[in-house]
């Protein structure tokens, strides 16, 4: 049924008694032309996509626990494209393009608010590096502001200028960046692909990937063997563990990511900022909660939680950029087990067995990339060729000596 | 457990003394190895869910390089090696 | 009509009155109330709004769970939104207000929300508000972001000062009531080291709320006297006003304790607990049951409301009823009755009331098998609406006050916070801990045991089985006999919610969730218990759903047809309760966020008035301003000037020094750098390169070798810490079978360039030993002897492309020897200059720095593919520098860029394009990488990296730069600018000699602060000479006997390595020389002196200032006189070393030696505040 404040007007009027269901709990059919694993939004995104862009609906989308139950409910919901290198810049401002029309065209109010993200920084170096990203985004198209001190002030009067040990210099802004409501996005991209036909089926794990002559022909689940022509991976903390299941090993280390929410205040900050001392970003939900991050933990994970000292560290930062949330109380931290590459980037591509895709390696960024890597792993998965906006993105690139190095760290996972 | 090590030199230690750098188990190829080997060795990971060595850094205390096995799902941490001890014993059992 | 004092009883102190205003409005209260207690006191009901519908709420379940009096407390910097009234202990002058409403607490207008409700259930805005697009962020969205969220904080600087502390303990109790003090008692009589922690100002938990005969005292007269008793045991802490907020791997505890500000020390402390084992003594919740109406002012749970009377003697109402399926609501009734308030009824789900909850509420009005269906009032209570389940019939009854039981939730979410899940007991009703795990256990009611006899057997039994599993000797305890505790069986009957509801029935009261909201949850798909939370936000308001998640599981087994273990609980996480980001960061805020490293020079630089900027780790010399100039620029032009004209010197100190020795040294430098070092004859020096394993650049610097197998290797300032953490790697688990060492020698030499045609006519004037050109020719690297006989090392070595030479002598002496070589230059007109004239000279001589080094690039792509030796078979990045991609046509490649017209402006981060080209990715041709202006070419000149950058010389290009609203035309040129060789002119008529003499450290400790005389004192510790010992010729026994030869102590870094401090006042000739007869072959002894401070701690409540700097356990048993590690205080590393007569000796790096001295110092200020606090009884 149609969402809008007709539909509430009319059901609120019968005591809300006539909702239907957002998705269907369809039992697994034997075989589909596409099976995605993972249910969290690129999985969502990329079944949706299939749907619309292809026509493909024969598709089912694998989730071992709930729908959005990964790193899709549990981000800092920001979204921006402000990416240096011409191997990511097109693909996020793809992804941007999307999100600005999201709400309309799954209709479902993901609450995508273009609030501007800031990013600070503190040194002449920094302002360099800003200044060439800027640049290069402005290159593509995108919009790009070099803010001076004064001018990060007029935004964000209450940041620390004058830190003793990091003052702020400047920021560069890209004001059609933001943030949007992370479960909305999966609920949405979910409905609207139930809603053209794609089973989406909860509480079924991938077990093992059926291979006949290196060709894959289905997967084995917790609810029994499900036949598939083309079999995408969209497991996020998890894709090294079900690539294995088919032989192969991954440029990729799972390892947790804490992330905050402080209880719920009245409007405090506007944009999303990010700590050009450390790595830290903070914004504020429709709800009135801070929503702030750091670095990982560090070390390889799959427990979905964090370490104390990580949490002081992220304090601190807090402190250190906005002295006055010092006096605000952080309500809940969350850990996500985050899919680090070896360069930083992504990978959307085919693998060595033939019949099998891959979307991993998103790090900690994979929230704002949704529609896109759904909009392109779906061409892949459609076509058999990779699409134009990830041509960089290959699974082969290291071995090449084509690695997409935004922050040029080089090949240790955990320093992306 | 990953809020305190057990440095094998210093005892048991908070995390903030420690760096990581990542898996232990790829080993160096010998000079001339194929490119193969080489990607590996520097790109590719098990990344196991389960018990598996890490090379940690007591980079705030001794500045010794350990070889930690832990779980990566449990956060228990099994043993705790200088890595010069650990490296010799490893290459020879990996070769 | 309403709650109010009763004139006696309680544990309130009604000798210390106490004034506070709430919303404007002046009150008294007594010392010991709670804000919400003495509000109650006051007739105060109405204490918040709700969220979403605005309604008027009072204070509910009280304590830590409370969801609906929250209130912001505190003025100006100090203001802090969202406390429970239940947790605010009362102090004179104390400032509150509502939230939440507009324009007042008793009139809201947000209440209109109420009658939209129909239209506003849960998760209407996914729903909505999509049309038209544009007005989202316009309209929607700002309206919504006004109405949510609670209190309003302030932007104001916070002003108080939060301290942190690390503790360790055998045993750590989590809440002290009748099962978490016997826990404590059980374990400090075998001699345990006990922590116990209580998140109220008064422990005793329940035994200070019920009405209870323990022995042959009270409640409150036992827990005061189990807390006499732990205060007896010198291992013992308790910690009232301490919440444990989070259970974290390996043992670990967060806890926050509540200090009093008015002392002026901390406001609040973090504690990182490290425990051996610990009980988890938290004890239940009670649980409220969703009916109409439920959320009126006066409705509170049975036990909030018996707590409230007996310990702080209010009176909820005058006439109560009560509504309850178990036997709390019995006891409450019961005791109220006892205190001569009017119990109108007793409202009992269960047709079947036990014979012992009868007793307890022996002569009141017992309703069995009755509900209340609705609660009644316009914004307070005033009656209630009961229905007799078995007739139908309902009934009303006037009452001001409403005490519900629903039953008990086990407080269990920590033994939860590491992945376990709760277990359903279904005979019970309620939701256990998980299986006692890493040594976490559950005692009492937070392990399902409801009586009070049983708390006390179970607390003791908890005790002692964690004592035995450490191997403690197990002492018995009697269990005091208890009488006259619950009113009987401490069972309940399960009641989620009332169906005969007509009006709304609350579950979440915060988030205003209903019972109607969790059905369409369930309707509409969103069944999944986290996705019914994520989708109706149940338990995701302040209070995280304590007295909501188990009630809304009920709500949805039902709606589901399933159990509640079948539809689980949604995920318990940290943290328990609400912390303040402030207390989280503790000490490490404004200046000391990250410690500040300091050259020898600082204090040198400040002297001539430098201006610094940061550089990392390091304060650094921009410039060194001169009268009359406007800006850095003037002086920058200056400088640079002077330097490529006459002479110039600056601060080279922070560079990174590592001494590499052993006798496979030069093996391993040919293994790490891209060229051969191992042909590198002494005395000499030659550029390095280093590349990481995949191939590209990490870091450049020089390698000197002062013997064959001893060289001293430099590298960038900003990349020291990563190049010494890769070489310690390559040493120790790539290569361990060679015999090298690697020593940081940073911090233990002040190095000092003197750079430009006068160079040597400086340096001669200074250094005794021959530095003629053939002598000292270019890329000579020796010790020399000063003509002050100070010993040092030159190099003669350039970043500026001038005659250069680079002196090195001790930190202590490089103030000495700079304010010497100003001297010597004087008749030349020497400069200081700093790093803006530094990044100038360089650029105009095209060498690198890490903005050309940016981790992306190929030695080729820099133009240095020759400093790559083919000729080797292996060194690091080798292998991979082969790829394809590294090694491809049309790879940037480094270029000079000159505006076409001189003014013309280039700036950092610009991006190339073909004149003509249309500004796009695909046209992209580079980017400019640095660039300045020259004063010796008067134009700008840029560094850039370039597509087939090398054959495009002569080319113009455009430097597209919207960013900054430029577009510049601009040769491309070979990126050295000035191509002269270095002005080398034959001496001048020789200048008399400089003497470099004067002595000491003042250039480090300058402005240490050191601490009160009060309790503990920070100090220096007389100067003495301090080595590293270190080698493969000897064992570490050896190592540390030879050490222990300097002053008896010997201080283990690391095997292998050992640091040795000699006599004070000795010189490190005389003590290299005694320690040199017992030292075996390949050992050496480094000379650190320089590089480390000796900081001290004596006094008392050392320990306890240890505690906030590092998580060493001070009271482990193998802390005796001569302990030794090295360890990282806050954020600064050092060796901490017990001397004797318990003096604790810091050897701080002295690069960071000022910096930690100051937060040795705030950590004592804070502690001594601490200290002087009144100390609160039974802590230990």
């Amino acid at each position: 049924m149609k969402y809008s404040a007709v539909s509430l007007l009319r059901e609120g009027l019968k005591g809300n008694l006539g909702w239907k269901p957002v998705w269907r709990e369809p039992v697994p059919k034997p075989v589909y032309d596409v099976i995605i694993v993972g249910g969290g939004g690129h999985g969502l995104a990329t079944a949706y996509y299939l749907a619309k862009n292809h026509g493909i609906t024969n598709v089912a989308v694998l989730e071992k626990g709930y729908l959005g139950s990964g790193n899709v409910g549990r981000n800092t919901t920001i979204v921006r494209a402000n990416y240096l290198l011409e191997a990511n810049e097109p693909f996020y401002s793809h992804s941007l393009k999307l999100w600005e029309g999201l709400e309309q065209e799954l209709n479902f109010n993901a609450m995508m608010s273009q609030r501007g993200v800031i990013n600070l920084f503190h040194s002449d170096g920094q302002r360099d590096a800003y200044a060439r990203r800027g640049n290069a985004m402005r290159m593509h198209g995108e919009d790009a502001d070099l803010l001076t001190r004064e001018e990060v002030r007029a935004h964000v009067p209450f940041l620390d200028f004058d830190n003793p040990r990091f003052p702020i210099h400047g920021g560069l802004m890209q004001r059609r960046g933001g943030t949007a409501r992370h479960d909305g996005v999966a609920w949405g991209y979910g409905r609207a692909a139930d809603s053209r036909g794609v089973d989406l089926i909860q509480n079924c794990e991938v077990t093992g990937i059926r291979r006949e002559g290196g060709r894959v022909t289905g997967v084995d689940t917790t609810r029994g063997f499900i036949g598939c022509g083309r079999l995408g991976l969209a497991a996020a903390g998890n894709s090294g563990r079900v690539a294995a299941m088919a032989d192969l090993r991954l440029p990729i280390e799972s390892q947790v990511l804490q992330a905050f929410v402080s209880e719920g205040i009245k409007p405090f900050i506007d944009q999303v900022v990010t700590f050009g001392a450390a790595l830290f970003y903070l914004s504020q939900s429709d709800k009135g909660g801070l929503v702030f991050g750091g670095s990982l933990d560090f070390y390889n994970s799959y427990a979905q939680r964090g370490n104390l000292q990580t949490v002081e560290a992220v304090m601190e930062a807090a402190c250190a950029m906005v002295p006055a949330i010092s006096r605000v109380k952080v309500l809940r931290a969350w850990g996500g087990v985050m899919d680090m590459s070896m360069d930083g980037s992504p990978i959307i591509d085919k693998t060595p067995v033939e019949g099998l895709y891959l979307n991993a390696g998103w790090c900690y960024g994979g929230f704002k990339a949704t529609p896109a890597s759904g909009w392109c792993f779906a061409h892949l998965l459609a076509t058999g060729e990779v699409h134009p906006l990830n041509a960089e993105m290959r699974l082969d690139r290291f071995a090449r000596g084509y690695q997409i190095d935004e922050l040029g760290l080089g090949a240790q996972a955990n320093l992306h | 457990m990953a809020s305190l090590i057990q440095c094998p030199h210093c005892g048991l230690r908070p995390k903030e003394e420690f760096t990581i750098k990542g898996d232990a188990a790829p080993v160096r190829p010998a000079a001339g190895a194929p490119p193969a080997e080489w990607d590996a060795y520097v790109h590719l990971r098990d990344n196991v869910r389960g018990v598996m060595t890490e090379y940690w850094h007591h980079a705030g205390g001794c500045r010794r390089w350990l070889a930690v096995t832990r779980d990566t799902a449990s956060h228990s941490v099994a043993e705790v090696r200088d890595a010069s001890e650990y490296a010799l014993r490893h290459a020879e059992t990996s070769r | 009509m309403s709650a109010s004092r009763f004139a006696e009883g309680g544990r309130i102190d009604r000798s210390r009155a106490l004034s506070f205003t709430f919303d404007g409005r002046r009150m008294g209260g007594f010392a010991g109330d709670t804000l919400a207690s003495a509000l109650l006191a006051n007739g105060v009901m109405l204490m918040g709004r709700s969220f979403k519908y605005h309604r008027p709420r009072g204070l509910m379940s009280g304590g830590a769970s409370e969801p609906n009096a929250l209130v912001t407390v505190g003025e100006g910097s100090r203001r802090e939104p969202n406390l429970r009234a239940s947790m605010v202990d009362l102090h004179d002058g104390l400032v509150a207000e509502s939230q939440n409403r507009w324009p007042s607490l008793g009139f809201d207008l947000g209440a209109v929300n109420q009658v939209l409700s129909p239209f506003i259930g849960a998760g209407f805005y996914y729903k909505t508000f999509m049309w038209p697009a544009a007005l989202w962020e316009k309209l929607y969205e700002p309206v919504i972001r006004r109405a949510a969220g609670l209190g309003r904080a302030t932007h104001e600087r916070d002003s108080a000062r939060y301290d942190k502390r690390w503790a360790h303990c055998d045993l750590l109790v989590i809440g002290a009531g009748p099962a978490g003090l016997m826990a404590a008692l059980v374990a400090a009589r075998a001699g345990a080291r006990v922590i116990v922690c209580d998140e109220a100002a008064a422990p005793g938990g329940r035994l200070l709320a019920d009405r209870v005969v323990i022995g042959d005292t009270d409640g409150p007269g036992f827990a005061d006297a189990a807390l006499g008793e732990l205060s007896g045991f010198p291992k013992v802490r308790v910690m009232p006003r301490t919440t444990v907020f989070g259970w974290y791997d390996s043992g670990v505890f967060g806890a926050v304790e509540r200090l009093d500000p008015g002392k002026g020390g901390a406001t609040e402390r973090v504690w990182r607990i490290v425990a051996r084992r610990a009980v988890l003594a938290t004890g239940a919740e009670e649980r409220p049951i969703a009916f109409g109406n439920n959320d009126l002012p006066g409705i509170m749970t049975a036990s909030l409301v018996r707590g409230l009377a007996h310990s702080m003697a209010i009176r909820p109402g005058n006439r109560v009823a009560v509504f309850t399926t178990g036997s709390s609501g019995h006891e409450t009734a019961r005791d109220l009755a006892a205190l001569g308030v009017d119990v109108a009824a007793i409202v009992d789900s269960r047709t079947h009331v036990p014979e012992g909850d009868r007793a307890a509420s022996q002569g009141l009005q017992v309703l069995s098998g009755h509900v209340v269906a609705d609660a009644r009032g316009r914004g307070v209570l005033t009656g209630i609406e009961t229905i007799d389940r078995a007739s139908g019939r309902r009934a009303r009854i006037e009452v001001d006050a409403l005490a519900v039981s629903g039953g008990f939730n086990p407080v269990i979410h920590l033994a939860c916070h590491r992945g376990d899940k709760p277990v359903w007991d279904g005979g019970r009703g309620m939701f256990l801990p998980p299986a006692a795990r890493d040594g976490l256990a559950a005692a009492g009611s937070a392990g399902g045991v409801l009586d009070l006899s049983g708390c006390l057997a179970s607390g003791a039994k908890a005790g002692r089985d964690a004592l035995e599993s450490l191997g403690f000797p197990s002492a018995h305890t009697d269990i005091p006999t208890v009488r006259d505790a619950v009113g009987g069986s401490p069972g309940f009957a399960t009641l989620w919610h009332v169906t005969e509801a007509k009006g709304k029935a609350f579950v979440d009261h915060q988030n205003d969730v209903t019972v109607e909201d969790l059905g369409l949850a369930v309707r509409e798909g969103y069944g999944h218990v986290e996705l019914a939370k994520r989708y109706t936000t149940n338990g995701m308001a302040t209070d995280q759903g304590k007295t909501s998640n188990v009630v809304a599981i009920g709500i949805l087994s039902e709606a589901r047809g399933l159990t509640p273990d079948q539809v689980g609980t949604t995920t318990f996480r940290p943290f328990y309760t609400p912390v303040l980001i402030g207390a989280l960061a503790g000490p490490h805020t404004g200046p000391h966020y990250r410690p500040v490293r300091r050259s020898p020079l600082h204090a040198w630089a400040e002297k001539r008035g430098a201006v610094f900027i940061e550089a990392g780790p390091w304060l650094r010399v921009s410039h060194f301003p001169a009268l009359g100039e406007t800006g850095w620029k003037d002086a920058c032009d200056r400088e640079t000037l002077a330097v490529r004209k006459t002479v110039g010197l600056s601060d080279a100190s922070t560079l990174g020094k590592i001494d590499v020795s052993g006798d496979a040294a030069a093996a391993f430098l040919d293994l790490v750098y891209t060229g051969i070092m191992s042909t590198l004859p002494v005395g000499k020096a030659r550029y390095g390169l280093m590349l990481r394993e995949d191939g590209l650049v990490m870091d450049d610097g020089t390698v000197s070798r002062f013997a064959q197998d001893h060289f001293v290797i430099t590298t960038t300032t900003a990349a020291a810490g990563e190049v010494m953490a890769h070489l310690e790697f390559c040493a120790q688990a790539l290569w361990p079978e060679m015999d090298v060492n690697l020593v940081s020698v940073t911090d233990q030499w002040a190095q000092i360039t003197v750079a430009g045609p006068r160079a040597r006519d400086v340096v001669a004037r200074v250094v005794a030993d021959d530095v003629s050109e053939a002598n000292f020719p270019f890329l000579a690297a020796r010790p020399v002897t000063l003509h002050s006989g100070l010993e040092g090392r030159l190099f003669r070595i350039s970043f500026s492309g001038e005659l250069g030479f680079e002196l090195a002598v001790p930190a202590r002496h490089g103030e000495a020897v700079a304010d010497a070589l100003m001297a010597a230059g004087d008749p030349f007109g020497i400069v200081p200059y700093g790093l803006e004239a530094l990044n100038v000279l360089r650029i105009e001589k095209g060498f690198l720095t890490h903005a050309e080094i940016d981790g992306r690039m190929t030695p080729d792509d820099l133009g240095l593919s020759r400093m790559v030796s083919g000729k080797k078979a292996d060194f690091i990045g080798r292998a991979l520098l082969g790829r394809d991609g590294m090694q491809r046509e049309g790879r940037i490649q480094m270029v000079g860029l000159v505006p076409l017209d001189p003014a013309g402006r280039i700036l950092a981060g610009g991006h190339l394009l073909n004149p003509g080209a249309s500004p796009s990715m695909a046209n992209d041709q580079g980017h400019v990488s640095s660039s300045c202006w020259s004063p010796h070419l008067n134009s700008t000149v840029a560094l850039a990296f370039l597509k087939h950058g090398r054959s495009r010389l002569g080319e113009t290009i455009v430097v597209w730069d919207a960013l900054r609203g430029l577009e510049t035309s601009a040769r491309i040129v070979d990126p050295i600018f000035l191509k002269e060789v270095p002005a080398n002119p034959p001496p001048l008529r020789s200048h008399p000699p400089v003497l470099a003499t004067a002595d000491g450290r003042s250039s480090v400790i300058d402005g240490l602060t050191t601490g009160s005389e009060k309790v503990t004192r920070l100090g220096i510790l007389p100067d003495a000479p301090i080595g590293l010992l270190i080698g493969p010729g000897a064992s570490h026994s050896q190592l540390e006997l030879i050490a222990a030869g300097g002053d008896g102590v010997a201080r283990k870094v690391a095997p292998g390595q050992v640091l040795a401090v000699g006599k004070p006042g000795e010189p490190f000739g005389t003590f290299a020389g005694r320690l040199a007869d017992g030292l075996p072959k390949r050992c050496r002894l480094v000379d650190l002196s320089d590089g480390r401070v000796r900081l001290c701690l004596d006094g008392e409540r050392i320990a306890d200032v240890l505690a906030s700097q590092t998580g060493i356990d001070m009271g482990a048993d193998m802390v005796q006189e001569g302990f030794s590690q090295p360890t990282l205080f806050g954020h600064v590393p050092g060796q901490l070393t017990l001397l004797a007569g318990g003096v604790v000796e810091i050897l701080v790096f002295s690069t960071y030696a000022r910096d930690l001295a100051q937060a040795l110092r705030h950590t004592i200020e804070l502690a001594e505040a601490d200290w002087a606090q009144v100390k609160i009884p039974g802590s230990g």
